[in-house]
């Protein structure tokens, strides 16, 4: 069955467009929004922001490849993002990254068996004075110790945990739409 | 004009730092805002770039252009003119811009009307880097509280003689692409395409988004505009030093006592910055070298930290050392320009006398590697053969005639490729040779098992 996207996403879709003189211009918000929504860029997906921008496929195809936050296989709910660049290995970044392999039993580039958490080795991401240091989502964790790494992998799976059973809200956003674009 | 002492503890673009709420309209309000855009408004555009001009404004993102000129390449009869702020900051080292926009998003908005209006431009774009997630809800947030206050979208009624003018800005996110800082590339990423940087000419001044006359600027470079139309051009040019206007904001981090973002004074010594901004080298150790402007420049050796950070300085200055091709040979930027280094990002990195210099050049080299576009044949086999040796090197492997090998194939890059990232490749990996070669050769020497090898970060391994 073709995808389609949600009537909320729809309207995201045109306010995108109206902030653009082409079409094409919106696929890099179209993409996120389309990876928003079912969680990564199957065939079925990159067909659908065909349709809605009328853009190639292949095109698609391409622009997903060359960057790196697009994904084709679904990735961890947590996708951890760990900095291993210069400032970061300065200052322990790749003991950082190690540890975090050992707690979860995964390497980077893989996804725990339960879906949780992906780790991602990143290049430099602009908090070096506060290295070594992740992402994941929204949330930065700075300064890490293997203690404060600890906590932050315990506090996000109990999230995780309360996420999967609808207690709390999924903390994913949509953003880059123009105004009143926020969901 | 005075010693760089008197522009210590002056905040042009740090003044929301540590405010709270400071990201908010209504604080931003308090705190003197929005009134150099109404102020601007009464002027004429051409003499709001004239201003700029005086004020030895100089880009913030690498490259230290002067912005006034910058602006006044976009056609005078240019009917639709565009203004790009790049916020995809990802030079390793630097993390001012992430800072400036979680803190003060409307001054960046305020700067972006005021240099809209100098440039007719009727819609801007932020491209804010894909991972900056936090930043874009912060800045999202902020755009729609200028729609709402009227900013945005419409000509508003403080803005008093601007007449019609009115701007619409909209954030647009990355996707994790480092090549996307690089003004072409981060303007094919906008039209929805691969982010490939573009054969120059034409300039974006030119013919640049959507084949119309773009400025694309930092967002820190932005965030000084109000100040300037606020106090004045020749204030402005007569905090810094030489032909560099106000101040800079530089990001210290590796091994000093403590790291941060911190706005001083434009030409302020290594030295002053490392042994009392940030508290000198830790765990008695000593210092071994300096990167001064993000992974792509070349480092400073211990012996030359008293040069002051500024962009004329850090390529002029005879304190510091010529970056070489070989020993004695010094590496030529064309028409016999010599590389010393450069103020670039603004990103320092500091590092000690126990620190693995092979290993942190290896880092640095993988990293290009990783992000070249793969356009140009020197750029895309160079670049990847610099990582492959390096890490060899580092893990105590090399072969004889190794080091001459890095530098020439380095000397191969610089200068023969589309974009600068080819030479932000190439200029590190001469200058680490220049700077410490014998750390280098020691890894030849040193094929086998040792020390070092066993300190080497595990995931450099796959890229030999
Ligand atoms: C490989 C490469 C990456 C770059 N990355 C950035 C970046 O992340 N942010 C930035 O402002 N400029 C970056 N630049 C510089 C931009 O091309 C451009 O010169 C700058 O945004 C112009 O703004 P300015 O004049 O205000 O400095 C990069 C340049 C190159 C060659
Ligand atoms: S120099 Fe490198 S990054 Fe720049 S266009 Fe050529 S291959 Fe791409
Ligand atoms: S090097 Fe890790 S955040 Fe910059």
């Amino acid at each position: 069955m073709p995808l389609e996207f949600s009537a909320q996403s729809k309207q995201q879709v045109a306010r995108l467009l109206s902030r653009y003189p082409t079409k094409q211009a919106a696929l890099l918000p179209v993409l996120h929004l389309a990876q928003e929504e079912f969680g990564h860029l199957p065939d079925e997906a990159i067909e659908l922001v065909s349709r809605t921008l009328d853009v190639s496929p292949a095109h698609i195809f391409g622009v997903i490849t060359f960057y790196t936050m697009f994904h084709r296989e679904k990735p961890g709910r947590n996708e951890l993002m760990v900095c291993t660049n210069i400032s970061c290995m300065l200052r322990g970044g790749y003991d950082i990254l190690k540890h975090i392999e050992n707690r979860l039993g995964i390497k980077a580039g893989q996804t725990t068996s339960d879906g949780a958490f992906s780790i991602v080795e990143e290049e430099c991401l602009a908090a070096c004075a506060n290295a070594p240091m992740m992402i994941c989502g929204e949330k930065y964790f700075l300064d890490l110790t293997p203690a404060k790494v600890d906590a932050a992998l315990d506090d996000l799976r109990r999230r995780w945990k309360e996420t999967q059973q609808g207690t709390a809200a999924d903390a994913r956003t949509l953003i880059g739409m123009g105004p009143g674009g926020k969901v | 004009m005075g010693t760089w002492q008197d522009a210590m503890g002056v905040k042009i673009v740090t003044k929301g730092f540590g405010v709270p709420g400071s990201h908010k309209l209504s604080v931003y309000k308090e705190r003197g805002g929005f009134q150099a855009f109404p102020k601007a408004l009464t002027w004429q555009p051409a003499a709001l770039t004239d201003e700029v001009k005086k004020s030895n404004l100089r880009g913030r993102g690498g490259a230290g252009f002067p912005t006034g000129m910058k602006w006044s390449f976009i056609p005078k009869d240019a009917k639709l003119t565009y203004l790009v702020v790049n916020a995809d900051e990802s030079e390793p080292g630097t993390c001012k811009d992430r800072e400036l926009l979680a803190y003060d998003p409307h001054l960046l908005i305020e700067g972006m009307l005021i240099a809209s209006y100098a440039l007719g431009c009727k819609h801007a774009y932020i491209y804010i880097r894909g991972e900056m997630m936090r930043e874009a809800r912060i800045v999202q947030e902020a755009i729609d509280e200028a729609y709402a206050a009227g900013w945005l979208g419409k000509a508003h009624p403080a803005a008093g003689g601007g007449g019609s003018f009115k701007l619409d800005v909209t954030l647009h996110r990355g996707a994790g692409a480092y090549i996307c800082g690089e003004e072409t590339g981060l303007l094919n990423s906008l039209e929805g395409k691969r982010g490939w940087p573009r054969l120059k000419p034409p300039f974006p001044a030119i013919k640049g988004l959507f084949g119309a006359p773009t400025v694309v600027n930092n967002v820190e470079t932005i965030m000084n505009i109000p100040e300037i139309i606020t106090r004045g051009g020749e204030w402005f040019a007569g905090l810094g030093m030489g032909k560099s206007g106000g101040t800079r904001i530089v990001c210290v981090s590796g091994h000093v006592a403590k790291p941060g973002v911190f706005e001083l004074p434009m030409g302020i010594p290594f030295r002053d910055i490392i042994y009392d901004v940030c508290g000198g080298i830790p765990n008695g150790r000593v210092l071994k070298g300096v990167i001064p402007g993000g992974s792509s420049m070349p480092p400073l050796d211990a012996s030359e930290i008293d040069v002051p950070c500024e962009f004329d300085a850090l390529m002029n200055d005879p304190r510091i050392k010529d970056v070489e091709v070989k020993p004695g040979v010094p590496f030529d930027l064309g028409g016999g320009r010599r590389l010393k280094t450069m103020a670039g990002s603004g990103g320092i990195v500091v590092f000690d006398d126990q620190t693995d210099i092979v290993a942190l050049c290896a880092r640095i080299m993988a990293f290009y590697a990783h992000e070249s576009c793969g356009q140009c044949t020197p750029c895309r086999e160079g670049s990847g053969w610099l990582a492959r040796l390096c890490t060899r090197l580092a893990r105590g492997e090399g072969e004889a005639g190794d080091v001459e090998l890095l530098a020439n194939i380095a000397n191969g890059i610089g200068g023969n490729t589309i974009c600068a990232l080819g030479d932000a490749a190439a200029w590190p990996m001469l200058g680490f040779l220049t700077k410490f070669r014998a750390d280098f050769e020691a890894r030849v020497k040193a094929a086998g098992a040792t020390a070092a090898h066993k300190s080497l970060p595990k995931a450099l391994e796959g890229a030999a």
